[in-house]
Formats: C-alpha cells, sequence, structure tokens
C-alpha cells in the first residue's frame, strides 16, 4: 500500500469515529428532545455495566488459569470500592493485585 | 493569594485523570511499540494518535493499513468500533450545551475516558465546569499522544517488569460501576447494560456483541422509560 492510501483509509477512520462524537450533538442542536434528555440521564449506570463487560471480552491473558487473576482482583477492586468509596484507591488496589498475581503466581511467558 | 478558577480547574482535572495516566501510559506505549514492530516511523502513530484518538480502533488500523486498500471497510469498522460514543454524546448533550468556544474540542475529544470522568457528573469544589470538562479532555489526549511517542520511540529498551499494568482500565470501569450502583435507588439500567451486554457477548462473540447490546439496552430503559422518570426525578 502507498502513503497515500494509507493515509486515506486512516482520514475516513477518523471520519468515522468522529461522526459517532458528532452525530447526537448536531441531531439535537437547538432543545433536546425529552426522550432523549430521559435516555441521557439514565444511560450512564448501563455504560458502566456495558464497559465492565467490554473490557473482559477477551477473557483471560493466562491460559490455563481459568481467570483468576482477573476474578480476584476483580473482587479486590470491587471490594475496596464498597468498603472506602474512593475510586483512586479500588483502582490502585485491583492493579496491583493483578500485577502481582500475573507476575509472581501465574507467570505469562513474554 | 487564592487560586484562579482556570488553574484550580486544571488541578482538579489532573487529580481525577491520574489513573488515566496510568492506563494510557500503559496502552499508548504498547500501541507505539506495536506500531514500530510494524515498521512504522514513529511518525505514523503520534499523528494517529492524535486523529484517530480511539485506542482500540487505532490498533485494527494499525494492522488494517499493513494489508491490503480497502477504505470503505475502514469506514464501517470505525463506524462499528465506536458506535458506543454515541451513547457519550447523548449523556453529555445537555452539560456540553453551554461551553462556547471549548465544545467543538470537547466533542472532538469524547472518549471512553473521558466520558468516564465527566459522565459520573462531579465536578470538584472551586473548579470552573466548563474548563473542568477541557482539562480533562486535554490531559486524557495529551497523555495518549506522549505515551504512544516514547513508545514509538525508545519502546525497545524499557527496564521494568509492567506486566498486568494493563488491568487498570477494567479496575477502572468496575470500580466505576460499583460506585454508580453506591450512588442509584434502583439498579435496573446497572444490572440491564451489565446482564445484556453478557447476553450478547455470549450470543454474538466478541466481534459483533457491542452493537447488538447498545439496541437491547435502549430498548430496556424504554420499557423502563414511565417507572424510571418517575424513580430517579433527577440527573444520574
Amino acid at each position: 500500500m502507498t502513503t497515500l492510501q494509507s493515509a486515506v483509509m486512516i482520514g475516513l477512520a477518523v471520519l468515522a469515529t468522529q461522526l459517532t462524537r458528532w452525530i447526537p450533538f448536531l441531531l439535537f442542536r437547538r432543545k433536546t428532545p425529552p426522550v432523549i434528555a430521559y435516555l441521557g440521564s439514565v444511560l450512564p449506570s448501563a455504560i458502566w455495566g456495558m464497559l465492565v463487560i467490554y473490557c473482559f471480552r477477551n477473557g483471560t491473558l493466562v491460559a490455563g488459569s481459568n481467570g483468576m487473576p482477573e476474578i480476584l482482583a476483580s473482587a479486590v477492586t470491587v471490594g475496596l470500592q464498597a468498603w472506602k468509596r474512593n475510586l483512586a484507591i479500588s483502582i490502585a488496589g485491583g492493579t496491583l493485585c493483578y500485577m502481582a498475581l500475573v507476575q509472581l503466581f501465574f507467570p505469562i511467558s513474554g | 493569594m487564592t487560586d484562579h478558577p482556570v488553574a484550580t480547574s486544571a488541578k482538579a482535572a489532573f487529580r481525577s485523570t491520574l489513573p488515566i495516566l496510568v492506563g494510557f501510559g500503559f496502552c499508548g506505549f504498547s500501541y507505539g511499540l506495536y506500531m514500530h514492530s510494524l515498521g512504522f516511523e514513529p511518525v505514523f502513530p503520534i499523528l494517529m494518535a492524535l486523529t484517530i484518538f480511539a485506542g482500540s480502533l487505532e490498533f485494527i488500523m494499525a494492522s488494517m493499513i499493513t494489508g491490503a486498500f480497502a477504505p470503505l471497510t475502514a469506514f464501517v469498522v470505525g463506524l462499528v468500533v465506536n458506535a458506543r460514543h454515541l451513547f457519550y454524546g447523548i449523556a453529555m448533550l445537555d452539560r456540553y450545551r453551554d461551553t462556547g468556544a471549548l465544545k467543538p474540542y470537547l466533542i472532538y475529544g469524547l472518549i471512553d475516558e473521558t466520558f468516564s470522568i465527566l459522565g459520573m457528573g462531579r465536578v470538584p469544589a472551586g473548579a470552573d465546569r466548563r474548563w473542568y470538562y477541557f482539562f480533562v479532555t486535554l490531559f486524557n489526549e495529551a497523555y495518549w499522544v506522549l505515551s504512544t511517542a516514547v513508545g514509538a520511540m525508545f519502546g525497545e529498551d524499557m527496564p521494568f517488569d509492567t506486566r498486568g499494568i494493563e488491568f487498570v482500565m477494567p479496575a477502572l470501569f468496575l470500580a466505576i460501576f460499583v460506585s454508580s450502583w453506591q450512588q442509584e435507588r434502583q439498579h435496573v439500567g446497572s444490572l440491564g447494560g451489565l446482564g445484556i451486554t453478557l447476553g450478547c457477548l455470549l450470543a454474538f462473540g466478541t466481534s459483533h456483541f457491542l452493537l447488538a447490546a447498545m439496541v437491547f439496552i435502549v430498548l430496556l430503559l424504554l420499557l423502563f422509560r414511565k417507572k424510571l422518570s418517575t424513580m430517579t426525578g433527577e440527573k444520574a
């Protein structure tokens, strides 16, 4: 592929991405219709659930672990958030736990 | 002397985006390194990080531009992979309405991680709402582009063991999910989003589940409109 062809493909990917971000704002410029305002207020909770599944869509990183590192680190994250109600603590705790698990107990090659 | 509201907003935005700095530090770095391994000059991943500015699509495009010229595929894949951004726009419609000259930039940069911070609807005390939105968007973009550049240029000689640090993104969304759960009076949306997406993943597989899930989530929320409108009666 020539550099120009690569640039065209990247340009179209940029256009598509920007469309997904601009469409709601272009469609509802003046006033937000009540049903859209309703969706805007209730969607976030559903989006968080959707993104959690999205993050875990590929299952586990570590073959043969049955997803144990993911399950344990998720439990730590959820537990810390339920207990301390502090996002930074939950995120740092869950991530450090996961790093320790995959580096020490469930080693992945490379 | 008290701080200027713009400076206060910038500081607050930096604190809020710290987890993103860690996550992007890793993801952008891996993306730059990946592009380097495919044989691209650093300018390619850096420009792609700036213009596409959507992590998963950048990885997909990296492999696509090493293959055959397929402009229509690039466009359709871009739409499908990033269709979830439509939801972020709908959720931020009213909050971005009065942002004036900052608005085009805020819309351009409305990525998952920026929405994850601004979608919660909390603006730190003392910060100006509009400048806070701006700095969160700007910092996230800066983390992404800079870490991509570092990965593309110096990725091969990093000394420390970072395996597992990518869990920071799932951890971020999990923690936000729980935090949102703790604040709501009913859990129709949370459970619906989780259950429907999981069901669609099992039914349609990893490459098609997200669009199906989005359709079913909207249908579910519309079905419960009467009930949820009276129960919440406020902005989520």
